[in-house]
């Protein structure tokens, strides 16, 4: 096992080499890809019981408006999202994105309003330039802090609300999307009821001091098993989540993504506050009109994986060009190869055939909805 | 005579004839195989060309051609069952037969001890 001295450690790294995880770099952080289980039954394992996931590499972000009234973060967000903050509920969080001039996706990100502030949840690759947009946009209104002294998990499957029950009573209460403080074997804890793998879960905010003994304490349950980045990334390509970096990203806009979902009436054409996000020309253009491609579901029909960055054709000989796979691998539970990717226009119909380039060769792929799994959430 | 290469194949060869199969070290560090490619008989590579592919869950790996020679037979039981490889990949798991072009080029692969002592 190579060390790397430049690659930053978790709150967790040491017990992931206790446990026998194979260790990769991944955004800067010396992560685990898998334990001695392998991805296959760690991937299992999440599905029909419970997976622990150190996801602190992620960057956790406050948001406090100056003025002490969380409207005033909300509206003051919204300048970079084109998501309705300012009609979220106390306790609750939502999906967003943050835009740029061209309507491109700069990060996808988790929104939380804590009453009196609002809590972010970005990507580890791009949190730096996160925190920075966030200051520049927002610097009159709000102050930003990224937090550093705490540590982040996600306890994911069906079982994991009775996991996690036995710790807190009140956890059933929670819905999908919900956020809450609780006390974890006496440790403060921002617990939400969202994850990144299609299952039932919850992701919990820990601080570092105790993020060791809280995951510890956890992983002692029979259900639970850690699991590493190799099967949370077939989870979520199961789930049809999008990987920031290979599904989304500057070159991409909302509507091509097919994440336009995200974007509630509010901000939309006629919405109470129509537009006011970078690249809002664009986006509620294509909202209007449709955009050149989209991103949809691909289903190969053989059992070869088809993977990012394979060409797609309409033809079998590989002359027209049709677009290309952005995230494709193999799905333990669907038990054969699933990929997703950006289809030209007028080839975005569920079952049309189109065919992937893999070794020269031009393997039939059908369009397919998203998600592969049924996904689990309780609402 | 049973040999290996760097690249973490083993060869067992018979009168010319090498049957060919990847490493329990190399199984073990592809992880559990959901996809094998073999090439068709009758085919011709020399060494180092790719002359199949097995894919992981998250990625696809070439696995080469250790001499100059002809595929004269394929193992289709790990096309069938990827998993074989990782129970049994210097068995049952072997990949392909190569008639060698030129047999003697088999003295230069490395001996069983001497490619423990290279994973180790």
């Amino acid at each position: 096992m190579e060390n790397n001295p430049h690659l930053k450690h978790t709150p967790l790294h040491a017990l992931h080499l206790s446990l026998g995880a194979r260790m990769v770099p991944f955004a800067g952080y010396d992560m685990p890809v898998q334990y001695p289980d392998g991805v296959m039954k760690e991937h299992q394992h999440t599905r029909v019981a419970a997976g622990l996931f150190d996801v602190s590499h992620m960057g956790q972000v406050i948001v406090r408006p100056k003025s002490g009234k969380i409207e005033d973060a909300a509206l003051a967000l919204e300048k970079l999202v084109p998501v309705d903050v300012l009609g979220l509920g106390e306790g609750r969080q939502r999906y967003a994105i943050f835009t740029n001039a061209e309507g491109g996706i700069l990060d996808d990100l988790m929104i939380a309003n804590r009453g009196d502030h609002l809590f972010l949840v970005v990507n580890a690759a791009c949190k730096d330039a996160d925190f920075e947009h966030l200051k520049k946009g927002l610097a009159d209104t709000c102050e930003v802090t990224m937090l550093d002294d705490r540590a982040l998990i996600a306890l994911q499957g069906p079982h994991a609300e009775a996991v996690l029950g036995e710790l807190w009573a009140d956890v059933s209460a929670m819905r999908f999307m919900d956020v809450a403080e609780a006390d974890l074997h006496d440790v403060a804890c921002i617990i939400s009821r969202s994850g990144y793998t299609g299952e039932d879960g919850f992701e919990i905010s820990i601080p570092v001091a105790s993020a060791v003994d809280v995951t510890q304490r956890l992983l002692e349950h029979p259900d639970v098993k850690p699991i590493g980045l190799g099967a949370r990334d077939s989870l979520r390509l199961e789930a049809g989540l999008c990987l920031y970096g290979n599904d989304i990203d500057t070159t991409t806009t909302p509507v091509e993504g097919a994440i336009e979902w995200a974007m509630q009436k509010a901000r939309r054409a006629g919405g109470a506050r129509e537009g006011g996000f970078p690249g809002a020309d664009r986006i509620l253009g294509q909202l209007a009109d449709g955009a050149s491609r989209r991103r949809v579901g691909l289903k190969p029909e053989g059992r070869a994986p088809v993977r990012g960055g394979a060409n797609l054709f309409a033809d079998a000989e590989g002359k027209t060009p049709v677009g290309q796979v952005t995230s494709g691998g193999f799905g333990p539970s669907v038990d054969g190869p699933v990929a997703m990717g950006y289809v030209d226009a007028g080839y975005t119909e569920n079952g049309t055939t189109l065919f992937a380039e893999v070794r020269g060769k031009y393997l039939p792929v059908a369009v397919a909805a998203l998600p592969f799994v049924k996904q689990t959430y309780k609402r | 005579m049973l040999k290996f290469t760097e690249e973490h194949e083993w060869l067992k060869i018979e009168a010319g004839v090498a049957t060919v199969g990847i490493t329990e070290h190399a199984a073990g560090q592809l992880g559990d195989l959901v996809f094998v490619e073999l090439p068709e008989t009758g085919s011709t590579f020399s060494k180092g060309d790719s002359a199949a592919t097995v894919e992981s869950v998250k990625a696809a790996s070439d696995v080469y051609c250790p001499l100059d020679g002809e595929i004269v037979e394929v193992n289709q039981a790990i096309v069938d069952d990827p998993s074989l490889v990782n129970s049994d990949p210097q068995g049952a798991a072997w990949f392909f037969k190569l008639k060698l072009a030129n047999p003697s080029d088999a003295d230069a692969l490395l001996e069983e001890a001497a490619y423990k002592e290279l994973v180790a």
